[in-house]
C-alpha cells in the first residue's frame, strides 16, 4: 500500500501535467488559427455540430429553468409581498448565472463527450498517427476548429437560453400566476443592466473554450482501445463540468466585483 | 537509403529497442520480422518520426530525422507513405475522399486532377468500385488496399507497411504481398514492411531483418536468412516447413494472382 503522501504527490503531479498539457494544446490551437490552410469548412461543420445541433436541448433547458425559477421565486416573494420583483429576479439569475452555466453543462454532455469519443477513437485506430504520417498536424486539423466552434457557438446558445428562459418565466409569472405584465417587464428592464448580460456572455466564451479543449485533450490522449475511449469520454465530461462550475465562481468574483 | 544507428527506446521500465542497427536499401523491399510485441511497430514509427528515440539516429538520405524540428519533419514526411495496421482510414469520409485527402492538403492540383489521380490509385489496388463506399462497409483486405491507395496518392519514394497481412485470410495475405511487390516495381519504391508473416516475406522480400529482444540479430536476402545459424531465426523460418509437413504434403511455390 502506498502512503498518503505519495498518493497526494502523484495526484498533484498528474493534475499539473494535465493542466500544462491542456494549456500547451490551447496555445498551439490559437496560434494555428493564423496558419494556412484555413479550415473554414471544418469550422462550419463543427459549428453546426456543437452549436446548431445543441439548440433543442439548450432551448428545453432554458425554458424549464426559467419556468421553475418563476415558480420558486413567486412562492418566496409572496411571503413578503415582493412579487413585483419576480421578472427581474428571473432575468438576472438567467443572464448572469443559469444561462451560461446550464448551456455549458448541456453542451458538455452533448458535444464535449462526442468530441472526446471521436478523437479518442481516431487515436486508438491510429487515424491521428495517419494524419501526422500524411504531414497534417492533427492539432491544426482536429483541435483548432473544434475550440473555435465552442468559443463562437456557446455565447449564441446562451442568448437563446436566456431569451427562452425569460419567456418561460413570463409565462409562469404573468399567465399562470397572474402577476401584472407591466410590472413584471418594467422591473426587469429597470434592474437588468447591459453589463449583466455581457458578463454572462463572457463566461460562455470561456466555457465554450474549456469544454471543447478538455474534450479534445482527453480524446487526443486516449490510450487502450474501446475501454480507453470510454474512460476518456467520462473524464472529459466530469472534468469539463467541474471546470465550468469552478470557472463560474472565479469569473463571477472577477467580473461582478 | 535509410540508416538506423544504435536506436534505443523505453516505455517506463520496459526497454523495447536496445540498440537497433539497420540499413534499408533504396528501391528494395525490406521486411523487418519478429515475434508479436517485440517492438516492430515502434521501430517503424521511429522511421517516420511519429516517435522520438531515447538515443540513436535515423538517417534518411543523409539527414538525421531525430534532430529535425516539427516543421522539417512534416516536410520530409511528404516523401513517405504509410500503411497502418488496421488501415487507419478516416471513417467520416468515403474511400475516394480518403485517397483525395493528402492531395487536397499538399498539392495545388485542380478538383478534376485530384479525382483523376484518386481513380488511378484506386484502380491500381483494384478498388475503383468502392470509391463512394464508407470505410465501415469494407472488408479487412479492402481496407488495407484502400489505405495503400491513400499512402500512394502523393507518389512517395518510401512506403512503410505496418503488418499489412495480419488479420487477412491466407489467399488475401499473398494477394496483398504481390500487390506490394507490383507497386514497388512500378514506382521503384523503397518499402519497409513490418510483419511476422514468413510466407509473404519469402515470396516478396528483397531483404529480411530479424528483430529479437530489442536488437537486429540477422539481416540478409531470404536465401541467406534461410541458412542463418541463429536458433531464433531458424525456429521462425522452420515454421514454414513444419506447417507443410504437418498437413502431409510438399511445399509448393506460390504464384502471383492466387
Amino acid at each position: 500500500m502506498e502512503n498518503p503522501v505519495e498518493l497526494l504527490g502523484g495526484f498533484s503531479l498528474r493534475l499539473l501535467r494535465e493542466m500544462g498539457g491542456m494549456a500547451v494544446m490551447f496555445v498551439q490551437a490559437m496560434l494555428y488559427t493564423f496558419k494556412p490552410p484555413f479550415r473554414f469548412r471544418l469550422l462550419l461543420k463543427q459549428m453546426e455540430f456543437i452549436g446548431v445541433k445543441s439548440t433543442l436541448v439548450v432551448l428545453l433547458t432554458g425554458l424549464f429553468s426559467g419556468m421553475v425559477l418563476a415558480l420558486q421565486g413567486y412562492y418566496g416573494f409572496r411571503k413578503f409581498g415582493g412579487e413585483s420583483l419576480l421578472g427581474a429576479t428571473v432575468a438576472l439569475s438567467l443572464v448572469r448565472e443559469l444561462g451560461p452555466v446550464l448551456t455549458g453543462l448541456m453542451v458538455t454532455a452533448r458535444a464535449g463527450s462526442a468530441i472526446a469519443a471521436e478523437l479518442g477513437t481516431m487515436r486508438v485506430t491510429e487515424q491521428i498517427d495517419a494524419l501526422w504520417a500524411m504531414a497534417v498536424n492533427p492539432v491544426h486539423y482536429l483541435v483548432m476548429p473544434r475550440i473555435w466552434a465552442g468559443i463562437l457557438m456557446l455565447p449564441l446558445l446562451t442568448i437563446l437560453a436566456d431569451v427562452i428562459g425569460i419567456l418561460g418565466g413570463y409565462f409562469v409569472g404573468v399567465i399562470l400566476l397572474k402577476i401584472n405584465a407591466g410590472i413584471f417587464v418594467a422591473k426587469m428592464r429597470a434592474l437588468v443592466e447591459l453589463s449583466d448580460i455581457l458578463n454572462g456572455l463572457y463566461k460562455s466564451f470561456v466555457f465554450g473554450a474549456l469544454l471543447t479543449l478538455i474534450g479534445c485533450y482527453k480524446g487526443y490522449h486516449a490510450r487502450g482501445g474501446a475501454e480507453g475511449v470510454g474512460r476518456a469520454t467520462t473524464e472529459a465530461v466530469v472534468i469539463s463540468s467541474i471546470s465550468i462550475l469552478v470557472g463560474d465562481y472565479i469569473l463571477t468574483s472577477l467580473l461582478f466585483s | 537509403m535509410i540508416k538506423i544507428i544504435n536506436l534505443h527506446k523505453s516505455f517506463g521500465p520496459q526497454k523495447v529497442l536496445r540498440g537497433v542497427n539497420l540499413e534499408i536499401p533504396k528501391g528494395k523491399i525490406t521486411f523487418i520480422m519478429g515475434r508479436s510485441g517485440t517492438g516492430k511497430s515502434v521501430l517503424l514509427k521511429h522511421i517516420i518520426g511519429l516517435m522520438e528515440p531515447d538515443e540513436g539516429q535515423i538517417i534518411v538520405d543523409g539527414q538525421d530525422i531525430t534532430k529535425m524540428s516539427a516543421k522539417e519533419l512534416l516536410k520530409i514526411r511528404k516523401r513517405f507513405g504509410m500503411l497502418f495496421q488496421e488501415g487507419a482510414l478516416f471513417d467520416s469520409m468515403t474511400v475516394g475522399e480518403n485517397v483525395a485527402f493528402p492531395l487536397y492538403e499538399h498539392t495545388k492540383l485542380s478538383e478534376k486532377e485530384i479525382w483523376q489521380r484518386v481513380r488511378e490509385k484506386l484502380a491500381q489496388v483494384d478498388l475503383l468500385g468502392a470509391i463512394d463506399k464508407m470505410p465501415s462497409e469494407l472488408s479487412g483486405g479492402m481496407k488495407k488496399r484502400a489505405a495503400l491507395a491513400r499512402a500512394l496518392a502523393l507518389e512517395p519514394e518510401i512506403v512503410l507497411f505496418d503488418e499489412p497481412t495480419t488479420g487477412l485470410d491466407p489467399v488475401m495475405q499473398l494477394n496483398i504481398g504481390f500487390l506490394i511487390k507490383k507497386t514497388q516495381q512500378q514506382h521503384k519504391l523503397t518499402c519497409v514492411v513490418i510483419s511476422h508473416d514468413i510466407i509473404v516475406a519469402r515470396a516478396t522480400a528483397d531483404r529480411i531483418a530479424f528483430l529479437h529482444e530489442g536488437v537486429i540479430i540477422a539481416q540478409g536476402s531470404p536465401e541467406e536468412i534461410a541458412r542463418f545459424p541463429h536458433p531464433f531465426v531458424q525456429e521462425f523460418w522452420q515454421t514454414l516447413e513444419l506447417g507443410s509437413k504437418e498437413v502431409g504434403h510438399e511445399e509448393r511455390p506460390f504464384e502471383p494472382g492466387t
